[in-house]
């Protein structure tokens, strides 16, 4: 009986919250609402018997992808009102292309469930869901997780070299420009008269 | 009422549906199309899970490779965002807007 309230009520507020990402005026507002969303879906994760997945979610996707939007959206300046100007033309095709991906895959699923109901699905077990998480993403599927890491590495620095750029006016140290420093072109020779200064 | 695999896999439909309505409808802003493609990723991810917690109950020899491969989607889900939204910076750099519509007067 819990489960069922839990599950409604969490699927509710995540398709409203998604609903409200698209239809938000204010993108800072859409960040917020996708942020409800991940959180719900969180909630079904834990539903589902996968806390760490639910864990990993919120950490991932509220602290670090959603603040990366939200901090992306309020570093832009620019005018959004006029970005969300096409919605009402654009609205009757995505609607129509929205129904019919969505009955295609009612329909799938429907064929392939009918008559019978499943139970909850809950884990029944004695390990927890992480122990046994760890014990196959660390084995079976650790060059897997190898690669994912790599993705992270390349997307890293794919980020670092798209947004640096070169920037007058700032003093940076250059450290092989120092080390290249020879006597040669630190050190200039001056012959000075007798009772003048080194200054002209 | 018990809360099977269909439930789940209607609930990720619905979401997966409102992400790409929300591509086609939001199509001039760069960011909100950003936050559509990763609900799209969200309800894949909800569909994995789905049918990993479905395998564990009906007792296949390998449930967890839905949850592995879940966590794989949101690793590239956040390569994706990061690279995204780093391309996104430098043509506001460039052009001074974010509009979808002249991204095509960039090439050469």
């Amino acid at each position: 009986m819990l489960v069922t309230i839990s599950f409604y009520l969490l699927a509710f507020v995540a398709i409203a919250a998604a609903l409200m990402v698209v239809a938000a005026r204010n993108p800072v507002h859409s960040v917020m609402y996708l942020i409800l969303t991940f959180f719900s879906a969180a909630g079904l994760f834990i539903l589902m018997g996968a806390e760490f997945l639910a864990l990993l979610l919120v950490m991932v996707y509220v602290g670090a992808v959603a603040v990366l939007f939200l901090f992306v959206v309020m570093m832009l300046d620019v005018d959004f009102a006029e970005l969300k100007a096409g919605f009402l033309q654009y609205a009757p095709y995505g609607m129509i292309l929205g129904v019919i991906l969505f009955l295609e895959m009612f329909f799938v699923g429907a064929a392939y469930f009918t008559g019978e109901t499943k139970k909850a699905v809950v884990y029944s077990g004695e390990a927890s869901n992480l122990e046994r998480f760890g014990e196959v993403l660390y084995t079976k599927y650790a060059f897997f997780f190898e690669a994912a890491g790599l993705i992270l590495l390349v997307a890293m620095i794919g980020a670092i070299v798209l947004t640096l750029r070169p920037r007058d006016g700032v003093r940076k140290q250059d450290v092989t420009q120092q080390v290249s420093r020879t006597r040669e072109t630190a050190i200039e020779m001056v012959d000075i008269e007798s009772g003048k200064g080194v200054g002209s | 009422m018990t809360i099977g695999l269909a439930h789940y896999l209607i609930v990720a439909a619905i979401l997966f549906v409102i992400g790409v309505f929300g591509i086609f409808v939001n199509r001039k802003n760069v960011i909100l199309i950003l936050m559509c493609v990763e609900l799209i990723l969200l309800a894949v991810n909800i569909n994995f899970v789905a049918f990993s917690a479905h395998m564990a109950e009906i007792g296949t020899n390998e449930p967890l490779a839905g949850q592995v491969f879940a966590l794989f989607v949101l690793t590239v889900a956040a390569a994706e965002a990061a690279v995204g939204l780093a391309i996104l910076v430098v043509y506001f750099r460039n052009r001074g807007n974010i509009a979808v519509e002249n991204v095509d007067l960039m090439k050469g």
